[in-house]
């Protein structure tokens, strides 16, 4: 007879179609060229990249573009050490938060061409892109972040992004 | 904003989430998973003498815990069904079939599990079925690949 079962393995997924509002999808047009579109709070001034069309602090809509750079300074990180189903990077890897010079609000990515224990809060690093041929309507067009070689950051100019 | 003149074009994306998990059945599904294998269909008996199948860990009439298994047989009733027209894409079957709750012959509950039957008119409850078991069988309740009419005849049972 056989033994009892144990365990079982129960996938559950959903699938859906996902459209972008306005805001997103200019983002999504600009990000394909190789730009990093954002938006510029009329009351505030904070710059949201990626932007959503609105001020979520303020409750206004924000509507002036901005270009920001890809370049940018790591406010806080990760060391993923952890395997997990779906994990497209080999551990152990660094996931960053930066704020790109011009932007308000961070955005994550992960850190190489550095070793694991030498990524810092107030580290300047750069966006690596994909081939302008491959690149598509989405984040994924950006590889990852590499040091920039600059000056670490000092704390203050990035203690409000934290 | 003013300069553009033209519509946005609308982007779109499939999206997919996904969580593989993995759970423990414990003791009572995981036996009756087991049998699965074997091709034995095992409920579990309640102190008042009623077959529960698919079997459970306590008594819904009392709450005490069970620990009696009793084999029951491959063919039942179906004593309810909805027809499956357009199947999705995680249904057993890509063709039009029925889900059903099925009473085993010996067990006193019924079994949620798909008829293969072709076309909802060969449905009816009170209906005949019997397991159609897979041929690769590993403990899951998948090892019973559908049930399917037992006789094309018209030999149904009664709804008790
Ligand atoms: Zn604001």
């Amino acid at each position: 007879m056989s033994e009892a079962v144990k365990k079982i393995v129960t996938p559950i997924s959903i699938e859906y179609t996902i459209t972008p509002g306005a805001a997103p999808t200019k983002f999504l047009r600009g990000i394909k060229e190789g730009r990093l579109l954002g938006q510029r709070c009329p009351k505030c001034s904070k710059v949201y990249l990626p932007p959503r069309g609105s001020c979520t602090v303020c409750a206004v809509p924000t509507v002036e573009e901005v270009e920001v750079s890809d370049q940018g300074t790591v406010t806080t990180f990760c060391v993923v050490n952890i395997p997990f189903y779906g994990q497209v990077q080999e551990i152990p890897y660094v996931c960053a938060a930066v704020v790109l010079d011009g932007a308000d609000l961070p955005c994550f990515g992960v850190v190489q061409e550095i070793a694991v224990e030498e990524v810092r809060m107030g580290l300047r690093v750069q966006a690596v892109w994909v081939a302008p041929e491959e690149r598509g309507y989405t984040l994924e067009n950006i590889k990852y972040f590499k040091p920039s070689g600059q000056a670490d950051a000092p704390f203050e100019s990035y203690r409000e992004h934290l | 904003m003013a300069e553009e003149q033209e519509p946005l074009e609308i982007l779109s994306a499939r999206h997919v989430v996904e969580y593989p998990y993995t759970r423990s059945v414990g003791a009572v599904i995981g036996r009756f998973l087991g049998g699965l294998k074997d091709k034995k269909i095992e409920g579990s008996l309640t102190p008042s003498g009623r077959v529960l199948v698919p079997p459970s860990e306590y008594d819904p009439e009392s709450g005490a815990s069970i620990s009696d298994f009793v084999e029951v047989g491959e063919a039942g009733v179906v004593t309810t069904w909805c027809w499956v027209a357009e199947p999705l894409a995680k249904h057993p079957f890509d063709r039009p079939f029925a889900w059903a709750l099925i009473r085993l012959d010996g067990a006193d509950t019924a079994l949620l599990h798909a008829v293969d039957a072709g076309d909802s008119s060969r449905m009816a409850t009170g209906m005949r079925v019997k397991v159609r078991w897979r041929q690769q069988r590993s403990g899951a309740i998948g090892d019973i690949e559908c049930f399917e009419a037992e006789n094309l005849g018209s030999q149904d049972g009664e709804i008790v």
